[in-house]
Protein backbone atom coordinates (compact mmCIF):
# COMPACT_ATOMS: atom_id res chain seq x y z
CA UNK A 1 0.00 0.00 0.00
CA UNK A 2 3.20 2.31 -0.17
CA UNK A 3 2.44 5.54 -1.47
CA UNK A 4 -1.43 4.61 -2.35
CA UNK A 5 -4.05 7.50 -1.11
CA UNK A 6 -7.00 6.49 0.26
CA UNK A 7 -10.00 8.18 -0.91
CA UNK A 8 -13.12 6.38 -1.33
CA UNK A 9 -13.52 2.62 1.21
CA UNK A 10 -13.45 0.82 -2.29
CA UNK A 11 -9.60 2.36 -3.28
CA UNK A 12 -8.63 -0.99 -0.92
CA UNK A 13 -9.84 -4.51 -1.45
CA UNK A 14 -10.94 -6.83 0.85
CA UNK A 15 -7.62 -8.31 1.95
CA UNK A 16 -5.79 -4.50 2.00
CA UNK A 17 -8.68 -3.32 4.68
CA UNK A 18 -7.91 -6.56 6.51
CA UNK A 19 -4.18 -5.93 6.29
CA UNK A 20 -4.84 -2.61 7.57
CA UNK A 21 -6.64 -4.39 10.51
CA UNK A 22 -3.88 -6.58 11.52
CA UNK A 23 -1.76 -3.72 11.84
CA UNK A 24 -3.82 -1.60 14.00
CA UNK A 25 -4.13 -4.55 16.50
CA UNK A 26 -0.42 -4.35 16.69
CA UNK A 27 -0.31 -0.65 17.16
CA UNK A 28 -3.01 -1.32 19.45
CA UNK A 29 -0.56 -3.09 22.25
CA UNK A 30 2.65 -0.97 21.18
CA UNK A 31 1.15 2.29 20.41
CA UNK A 32 4.52 4.03 21.18
CA UNK A 33 6.55 3.32 18.28
CA UNK A 34 9.64 5.81 16.74
CA UNK A 35 8.71 4.59 13.18
CA UNK A 36 8.46 8.06 11.91
CA UNK A 37 11.27 9.69 12.75
CA UNK A 38 11.87 12.38 9.95
CA UNK A 39 8.48 12.28 8.44
CA UNK A 40 6.09 14.87 8.39
CA UNK A 41 2.26 14.80 8.15
CA UNK A 42 -0.26 17.58 6.93
CA UNK A 43 -4.01 17.49 8.14
CA UNK A 44 -5.61 20.07 6.34
CA UNK A 45 -8.75 20.58 7.62
CA UNK A 46 -10.95 22.95 5.74
CA UNK A 47 -13.53 22.67 8.50
CA UNK A 48 -13.85 21.69 12.31
CA UNK A 49 -13.41 18.38 13.51
CA UNK A 50 -12.36 17.04 16.56
CA UNK A 51 -12.00 13.51 17.01
CA UNK A 52 -10.34 12.72 13.40
CA UNK A 53 -7.88 15.73 13.25
CA UNK A 54 -6.80 15.39 17.23
CA UNK A 55 -6.35 11.10 16.59
CA UNK A 56 -4.75 11.38 12.99
CA UNK A 57 -2.82 13.91 14.99
CA UNK A 58 -2.23 11.72 18.01
CA UNK A 59 -1.51 8.73 15.56
CA UNK A 60 1.44 10.94 14.04
CA UNK A 61 2.73 11.83 17.66
CA UNK A 62 2.79 8.41 19.02
CA UNK A 63 4.83 7.28 15.93
CA UNK A 64 7.28 10.13 16.38
CA UNK A 65 6.66 12.27 13.35
CA UNK A 66 5.82 15.87 12.76
CA UNK A 67 2.32 17.47 11.92
CA UNK A 68 1.75 20.68 10.10
CA UNK A 69 -1.49 22.30 9.48
CA UNK A 70 -4.49 24.58 10.06
CA UNK A 71 -8.05 23.19 11.67
CA UNK A 72 -10.11 25.55 9.93
CA UNK A 73 -9.93 27.34 6.30
CA UNK A 74 -9.87 30.65 8.34
CA UNK A 75 -6.86 30.07 9.18
CA UNK A 76 -5.26 29.35 5.56
CA UNK A 77 -4.66 31.04 2.39
CA UNK A 78 -8.21 29.40 1.08
CA UNK A 79 -9.69 32.91 2.97
CA UNK A 80 -7.59 34.78 0.97
CA UNK A 81 -9.06 33.43 -2.43
CA UNK A 82 -6.30 30.12 -3.20
CA UNK A 83 -7.68 27.54 -5.39
CA UNK A 84 -7.54 23.87 -3.73
CA UNK A 85 -5.19 22.70 -6.16
CA UNK A 86 -2.01 25.65 -5.28
CA UNK A 87 -2.91 24.81 -1.31
CA UNK A 88 -2.19 20.77 -2.16
CA UNK A 89 0.53 21.40 -4.24
CA UNK A 90 2.81 23.93 -1.66
CA UNK A 91 1.52 21.73 1.08
CA UNK A 92 2.85 18.12 -0.43
CA UNK A 93 6.45 20.24 -1.08
CA UNK A 94 6.34 20.60 2.75
CA UNK A 95 5.00 16.91 3.60
CA UNK A 96 5.57 13.42 3.33
CA UNK A 97 1.38 12.77 3.92
CA UNK A 98 -1.49 14.76 3.55
CA UNK A 99 -4.32 14.01 5.42
CA UNK A 100 -7.48 16.19 4.34
CA UNK A 101 -11.00 17.16 5.38
CA UNK A 102 -13.06 18.94 2.85
CA UNK A 103 -16.68 20.22 2.86
CA UNK A 104 -16.88 19.89 -0.73
CA UNK A 105 -17.43 16.66 -2.43
CA UNK A 106 -14.36 14.91 -4.90
CA UNK A 107 -12.17 17.61 -3.24
CA UNK A 108 -10.00 14.58 -2.59
CA UNK A 109 -10.25 12.80 -5.24
CA UNK A 110 -8.86 15.80 -6.98
CA UNK A 111 -6.41 16.06 -4.32
CA UNK A 112 -4.67 12.95 -4.65
CA UNK A 113 -4.89 13.57 -8.73
CA UNK A 114 -2.04 17.00 -8.09
CA UNK A 115 -0.47 16.13 -4.72
CA UNK A 116 2.95 14.77 -4.78
CA UNK A 117 2.64 12.67 -1.89
CA UNK A 118 -0.23 10.72 -0.78
CA UNK A 119 -3.40 11.71 0.25
CA UNK A 120 -5.37 10.23 2.65
CA UNK A 121 -9.16 11.51 2.80
CA UNK A 122 -10.87 12.38 6.45
CA UNK A 123 -14.06 12.83 5.09
CA UNK A 124 -15.20 15.15 1.90
CA UNK A 125 -18.62 16.26 2.29
CA UNK A 126 -21.67 13.65 2.07
CA UNK A 127 -19.27 11.48 0.22
CA UNK A 128 -16.74 9.33 1.80
CA UNK A 129 -15.06 8.96 5.30
CA UNK A 130 -13.32 5.80 5.00
CA UNK A 131 -10.98 5.93 7.23
CA UNK A 132 -13.90 5.67 9.65
CA UNK A 133 -15.32 3.04 8.15
CA UNK A 134 -11.79 1.27 8.54
CA UNK A 135 -11.77 2.19 12.29
CA UNK A 136 -15.82 0.95 12.71
CA UNK A 137 -14.76 -2.50 11.49
CA UNK A 138 -11.68 -2.59 13.45
CA UNK A 139 -13.93 -2.11 16.57
CA UNK A 140 -16.39 -4.75 15.55
CA UNK A 141 -13.99 -7.78 14.72
CA UNK A 142 -12.31 -6.31 18.37
CA UNK A 143 -15.53 -6.39 19.87
CA UNK A 144 -16.76 -10.20 18.08
CA UNK A 145 -13.53 -11.30 17.43
CA UNK A 146 -14.97 -12.08 13.67
CA UNK A 147 -16.50 -9.55 11.45
CA UNK A 148 -18.52 -12.60 9.24
CA UNK A 149 -21.66 -13.56 9.84
CA UNK A 150 -23.02 -10.87 12.25
CA UNK A 151 -26.18 -8.84 12.99
CA UNK A 152 -25.78 -5.77 12.50
CA UNK A 153 -28.46 -2.66 13.25
CA UNK A 154 -28.22 0.98 12.23
CA UNK A 155 -30.34 3.07 13.96
CA UNK A 156 -31.01 6.49 13.52
CA UNK A 157 -30.30 8.68 10.02
CA UNK A 158 -29.56 5.67 7.74
CA UNK A 159 -30.28 8.38 4.80
CA UNK A 160 -27.52 11.04 5.48
CA UNK A 161 -25.12 9.40 7.42
CA UNK A 162 -21.76 8.54 5.62
CA UNK A 163 -20.56 6.82 7.81
CA UNK A 164 -23.71 3.96 7.90
CA UNK A 165 -23.37 3.79 3.40
CA UNK A 166 -19.82 3.42 3.69
CA UNK A 167 -20.10 0.79 6.67
CA UNK A 168 -22.77 -1.05 5.47
CA UNK A 169 -20.93 -1.20 2.02
CA UNK A 170 -17.76 -2.47 3.68
CA UNK A 171 -19.65 -5.47 5.48
CA UNK A 172 -21.10 -6.42 2.23
CA UNK A 173 -17.83 -8.63 2.13
CA UNK A 174 -18.62 -10.25 5.89
CA UNK A 175 -21.45 -11.93 4.82
CA UNK A 176 -23.39 -9.71 7.43
CA UNK A 177 -27.22 -9.48 7.97
CA UNK A 178 -28.80 -5.88 7.77
CA UNK A 179 -31.31 -4.38 10.68
CA UNK A 180 -32.27 -1.26 9.35
CA UNK A 181 -33.70 1.10 12.20
CA UNK A 182 -35.11 4.53 11.05
CA UNK A 183 -38.19 6.82 10.54
CA UNK A 184 -39.88 6.65 7.05
CA UNK A 185 -38.22 9.65 5.60
CA UNK A 186 -34.93 8.81 6.85
CA UNK A 187 -34.33 5.09 5.07
CA UNK A 188 -31.41 3.74 3.59
CA UNK A 189 -30.85 4.96 0.07
CA UNK A 190 -31.33 2.76 -2.80
CA UNK A 191 -28.40 3.00 -3.85
CA UNK A 192 -26.42 1.59 0.07
CA UNK A 193 -29.05 -1.40 -0.64
CA UNK A 194 -27.98 -2.65 -4.13
CA UNK A 195 -24.93 -3.52 -2.74
CA UNK A 196 -26.82 -6.04 -0.10
CA UNK A 197 -28.49 -6.85 -2.96
CA UNK A 198 -25.86 -7.71 -5.35
CA UNK A 199 -23.75 -9.64 -3.09
CA UNK A 200 -27.00 -11.41 -1.87
CA UNK A 201 -27.34 -10.66 1.61
CA UNK A 202 -30.50 -9.76 3.58
CA UNK A 203 -31.90 -6.66 5.40
CA UNK A 204 -34.74 -6.09 7.30
CA UNK A 205 -36.53 -2.46 7.77
CA UNK A 206 -38.33 -1.75 11.15
CA UNK A 207 -38.65 1.86 12.46
CA UNK A 208 -39.23 0.61 16.29
CA UNK A 209 -35.53 -0.02 17.69
CA UNK A 210 -36.83 -2.04 20.30
CA UNK A 211 -37.85 -4.85 17.61
CA UNK A 212 -33.60 -5.34 16.82
CA UNK A 213 -32.04 -5.58 20.46
CA UNK A 214 -33.35 -9.12 21.76
CA UNK A 215 -31.19 -10.47 18.62
CA UNK A 216 -28.37 -7.79 17.56
CA UNK A 217 -24.97 -8.56 17.63
CA UNK A 218 -23.95 -4.46 17.12
CA UNK A 219 -26.33 -1.90 17.48
CA UNK A 220 -25.09 1.31 15.68
CA UNK A 221 -26.22 4.30 16.62
CA UNK A 222 -26.32 7.44 14.58
CA UNK A 223 -27.31 11.16 15.28
CA UNK A 224 -30.13 12.43 13.48
CA UNK A 225 -28.81 16.10 12.24
CA UNK A 226 -31.13 19.21 12.14
CA UNK A 227 -29.50 20.61 9.17
CA UNK A 228 -30.98 17.94 7.12
CA UNK A 229 -34.34 18.83 7.79
CA UNK A 230 -35.54 22.08 6.04
CA UNK A 231 -39.01 21.36 7.70
CA UNK A 232 -38.26 22.03 11.55
CA UNK A 233 -41.54 20.55 12.50
CA UNK A 234 -40.52 17.46 10.72
CA UNK A 235 -37.27 17.39 13.07
CA UNK A 236 -39.08 17.77 16.19
CA UNK A 237 -41.02 14.99 15.48
CA UNK A 238 -37.95 12.61 14.47
CA UNK A 239 -35.50 13.69 16.96
CA UNK A 240 -36.09 12.23 19.95
CA UNK A 241 -37.23 8.55 18.38
CA UNK A 242 -34.12 6.58 19.18
CA UNK A 243 -33.01 7.31 22.64
CA UNK A 244 -31.07 4.22 24.04
CA UNK A 245 -30.78 3.68 27.87
CA UNK A 246 -29.36 1.11 30.40
CA UNK A 247 -33.16 -0.72 30.98
CA UNK A 248 -33.04 -0.99 27.00
CA UNK A 249 -29.89 -3.30 27.07
CA UNK A 250 -31.08 -6.03 29.92
CA UNK A 251 -32.93 -8.26 27.37
CA UNK A 252 -29.79 -7.71 24.88
CA UNK A 253 -26.93 -10.71 23.79
CA UNK A 254 -24.27 -10.70 25.94
CA UNK A 255 -21.55 -9.86 22.99
CA UNK A 256 -23.58 -7.21 21.72
CA UNK A 257 -21.79 -3.90 22.02
CA UNK A 258 -23.32 -0.09 21.05
CA UNK A 259 -21.04 1.88 18.97
CA UNK A 260 -21.42 5.17 17.66
CA UNK A 261 -19.41 7.56 15.51
CA UNK A 262 -20.30 10.01 17.96
CA UNK A 263 -20.46 13.22 18.74
CA UNK A 264 -24.17 11.89 20.22
CA UNK A 265 -26.46 14.15 21.40
CA UNK A 266 -29.18 12.19 23.57
CA UNK A 267 -29.51 9.02 21.16
CA UNK A 268 -27.50 7.24 23.74
CA UNK A 269 -28.24 8.01 27.92
CA UNK A 270 -25.17 8.74 29.36
CA UNK A 271 -26.65 5.78 31.96
CA UNK A 272 -25.26 3.48 28.85
CA UNK A 273 -21.88 4.88 29.33
CA UNK A 274 -21.06 2.54 32.53
CA UNK A 275 -22.55 -0.43 30.91
CA UNK A 276 -20.05 -3.29 29.82
CA UNK A 277 -22.08 -3.23 25.98
CA UNK A 278 -21.04 0.75 25.72
CA UNK A 279 -17.88 0.58 23.44
CA UNK A 280 -18.10 3.84 21.57
CA UNK A 281 -15.50 5.55 23.48
CA UNK A 282 -13.13 2.67 22.72
CA UNK A 283 -14.62 3.01 19.18
CA UNK A 284 -13.16 6.41 18.98
CA UNK A 285 -9.67 5.28 20.43
CA UNK A 286 -9.52 2.52 17.93
CA UNK A 287 -8.98 5.26 15.71
CA UNK A 288 -5.60 5.99 16.74
CA UNK A 289 -4.38 2.53 16.17
CA UNK A 290 -6.10 2.38 12.53
CA UNK A 291 -4.92 5.66 11.79
CA UNK A 292 -1.28 4.70 12.77
CA UNK A 293 -1.26 1.43 10.84
CA UNK A 294 -2.83 3.61 7.82
CA UNK A 295 -0.05 5.82 8.21
CA UNK A 296 2.76 3.82 8.44
CA UNK A 297 1.98 1.35 5.58
CA UNK A 298 1.32 4.21 3.49
CA UNK A 299 4.55 5.88 4.11
CA UNK A 300 6.24 2.00 3.47
CA UNK A 301 7.42 1.74 6.75
CA UNK A 302 5.18 -1.19 7.76
CA UNK B 1 -36.24 9.49 -59.75
CA UNK B 2 -33.07 10.98 -58.65
CA UNK B 3 -32.73 11.57 -55.32
CA UNK B 4 -32.38 15.21 -54.64
CA UNK B 5 -29.88 16.59 -52.15
CA UNK B 6 -30.88 18.73 -49.53
CA UNK B 7 -27.15 19.07 -48.61
CA UNK B 8 -24.76 18.64 -51.40
CA UNK B 9 -22.43 15.68 -51.58
CA UNK B 10 -19.46 14.66 -49.96
CA UNK B 11 -16.34 13.84 -51.84
CA UNK B 12 -13.96 12.87 -49.01
CA UNK B 13 -14.58 13.04 -45.26
CA UNK B 14 -17.44 11.84 -42.92
CA UNK B 15 -20.97 12.40 -42.92
CA UNK B 16 -22.48 12.52 -39.11
CA UNK B 17 -26.31 11.42 -40.01
CA UNK B 18 -29.53 11.30 -38.31
CA UNK B 19 -28.48 14.07 -35.27
CA UNK B 20 -31.48 15.26 -33.69
CA UNK B 21 -32.00 18.54 -35.19
CA UNK B 22 -31.67 20.37 -31.60
CA UNK B 23 -28.53 18.60 -31.05
CA UNK B 24 -26.73 19.80 -34.40
CA UNK B 25 -25.05 22.70 -32.98
CA UNK B 26 -24.01 20.80 -29.87
CA UNK B 27 -22.36 18.02 -32.00
CA UNK B 28 -20.42 20.58 -33.58
CA UNK B 29 -19.15 22.39 -30.10
CA UNK B 30 -18.28 18.97 -28.83
CA UNK B 31 -16.58 17.83 -31.90
CA UNK B 32 -14.92 21.36 -31.83
CA UNK B 33 -15.67 22.33 -35.58
CA UNK B 34 -15.86 25.69 -34.42
CA UNK B 35 -12.03 26.02 -35.43
CA UNK B 36 -12.74 23.88 -38.14
CA UNK B 37 -10.39 25.54 -41.43
CA UNK B 38 -11.52 23.38 -44.15
CA UNK B 39 -15.53 23.30 -45.29
CA UNK B 40 -18.38 22.27 -43.32
CA UNK B 41 -21.99 21.39 -44.29
CA UNK B 42 -24.70 21.22 -42.21
CA UNK B 43 -28.78 21.12 -42.50
CA UNK B 44 -31.27 21.05 -39.51
CA UNK B 45 -35.18 19.70 -39.79
CA UNK B 46 -34.66 17.82 -42.64
CA UNK B 47 -37.08 15.16 -43.53
CA UNK B 48 -36.33 11.80 -42.09
CA UNK B 49 -38.14 8.84 -42.54
CA UNK B 50 -37.18 6.76 -39.13
CA UNK B 51 -37.45 9.90 -37.26
CA UNK B 52 -39.95 12.74 -39.25
CA UNK B 53 -37.02 15.15 -38.43
CA UNK B 54 -33.48 15.34 -38.29
CA UNK B 55 -30.05 17.15 -38.64
CA UNK B 56 -26.65 15.84 -40.39
CA UNK B 57 -23.24 17.35 -40.90
CA UNK B 58 -21.01 16.49 -43.36
CA UNK B 59 -17.51 17.29 -42.43
CA UNK B 60 -14.61 18.03 -45.30
CA UNK B 61 -11.24 15.77 -44.89
CA UNK B 62 -12.00 14.86 -41.44
CA UNK B 63 -12.05 11.61 -39.98
CA UNK B 64 -12.65 10.60 -36.06
CA UNK B 65 -11.09 8.79 -33.62
CA UNK B 66 -13.67 6.11 -31.97
CA UNK B 67 -13.54 7.54 -28.59
CA UNK B 68 -13.93 11.34 -30.19
CA UNK B 69 -17.11 10.54 -32.36
CA UNK B 70 -18.86 8.55 -29.19
CA UNK B 71 -18.81 11.72 -27.19
CA UNK B 72 -21.61 12.51 -29.35
CA UNK B 73 -23.55 9.74 -28.79
CA UNK B 74 -24.85 11.95 -25.05
CA UNK B 75 -26.36 14.62 -26.90
CA UNK B 76 -27.28 12.46 -30.29
CA UNK B 77 -27.69 8.79 -29.26
CA UNK B 78 -29.01 7.92 -32.79
CA UNK B 79 -26.64 9.54 -34.64
CA UNK B 80 -25.10 7.49 -37.48
CA UNK B 81 -21.17 7.78 -38.82
CA UNK B 82 -20.58 7.66 -42.46
CA UNK B 83 -16.86 7.79 -43.58
CA UNK B 84 -16.70 8.61 -47.57
CA UNK B 85 -13.83 8.44 -49.71
CA UNK B 86 -14.17 9.33 -53.72
CA UNK B 87 -18.02 9.69 -52.57
CA UNK B 88 -18.18 5.98 -51.91
CA UNK B 89 -19.57 4.94 -48.68
CA UNK B 90 -16.71 3.31 -47.05
CA UNK B 91 -18.22 2.83 -43.69
CA UNK B 92 -21.58 3.01 -41.75
CA UNK B 93 -21.74 2.70 -37.99
CA UNK B 94 -23.95 3.65 -34.93
CA UNK B 95 -22.67 5.74 -32.45
CA UNK B 96 -22.14 4.16 -28.83
CA UNK B 97 -21.82 6.01 -25.36
CA UNK B 98 -18.10 5.48 -24.20
CA UNK B 99 -17.68 4.08 -20.63
CA UNK B 100 -15.82 7.22 -20.06
CA UNK B 101 -16.58 10.67 -20.59
CA UNK B 102 -14.04 13.55 -19.83
CA UNK B 103 -14.95 17.34 -19.73
CA UNK B 104 -18.43 17.31 -22.00
CA UNK B 105 -20.97 16.99 -19.35
CA UNK B 106 -20.88 19.38 -16.03
CA UNK B 107 -21.88 17.42 -12.69
CA UNK B 108 -24.89 17.66 -11.14
CA UNK B 109 -24.18 17.98 -7.89
CA UNK B 110 -23.60 21.43 -6.77
CA UNK B 111 -21.22 20.42 -4.09
CA UNK B 112 -19.11 19.08 -6.43
CA UNK B 113 -15.79 20.06 -6.81
CA UNK B 114 -15.85 20.30 -10.48
CA UNK B 115 -18.51 22.64 -9.94
CA UNK B 116 -15.82 25.09 -7.33
CA UNK B 117 -12.51 24.77 -9.44
CA UNK B 118 -11.52 24.25 -12.62
CA UNK B 119 -11.25 20.77 -12.91
CA UNK B 120 -12.21 18.57 -15.77
CA UNK B 121 -15.00 16.61 -14.86
CA UNK B 122 -14.54 12.62 -15.47
CA UNK B 123 -17.37 10.29 -15.56
CA UNK B 124 -18.16 6.62 -15.88
CA UNK B 125 -21.42 5.06 -17.32
CA UNK B 126 -23.47 3.52 -15.17
CA UNK B 127 -24.74 -0.12 -16.79
CA UNK B 128 -28.30 -0.37 -17.11
CA UNK B 129 -30.97 0.98 -19.48
CA UNK B 130 -31.25 4.31 -18.62
CA UNK B 131 -28.09 7.13 -19.47
CA UNK B 132 -26.55 7.65 -15.94
CA UNK B 133 -22.89 8.86 -15.14
CA UNK B 134 -21.24 8.68 -11.98
CA UNK B 135 -18.57 11.12 -11.35
CA UNK B 136 -15.00 10.11 -10.96
CA UNK B 137 -14.73 12.98 -8.07
CA UNK B 138 -17.95 12.99 -6.04
CA UNK B 139 -19.16 9.52 -6.62
CA UNK B 140 -22.67 11.07 -7.21
CA UNK B 141 -25.12 10.18 -10.51
CA UNK B 142 -26.42 12.65 -13.28
CA UNK B 143 -29.18 11.31 -15.11
CA UNK B 144 -29.94 12.34 -18.49
CA UNK B 145 -32.92 14.67 -17.44
CA UNK B 146 -30.11 16.55 -15.60
CA UNK B 147 -27.48 16.62 -17.98
CA UNK B 148 -25.66 20.39 -18.50
CA UNK B 149 -23.22 20.41 -21.42
CA UNK B 150 -20.49 22.07 -21.01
Amino acid sequence: MKGKSLISINDYSKEEQLRILELASEFEKNPVQPLLNNSVVATLFFEPSTRTRLSFESAVCRLGGKVIGFSDSSSSSVKKGESLKDTIITVSNYSDLIVMRNPVEGSARFASEVSKVPVINAGDGANQHPTQTLLDLYTIKQTQNTLDNLNVAFVGDLKYGRTVHSLVIALCNFNCTFHLVSPMELKLPSAVKFHIKEKKLTYHQYTDMNDVLPFVDILYMTRIQRERFSDPLEYEKVKNLYNLNKNMLSHTKENMKVLHPMPRVNEIDTDVDDTPKAHYFQQALNGVYVRQALITSILGIK
Amino acid sequence: MVKELKVSALEHGTVIDHIPSKSVFQVIRILNLENYPNQILFGINLESKKFGTKGIIKVHNRFFKKEEINKIALVAPTATLIIIKDFQIIEKTAVQIPNHIEGIVKCFNPNCITNFEKVTTKFTLVPGDEIKLRCHYCEKTTSKNNMVFI
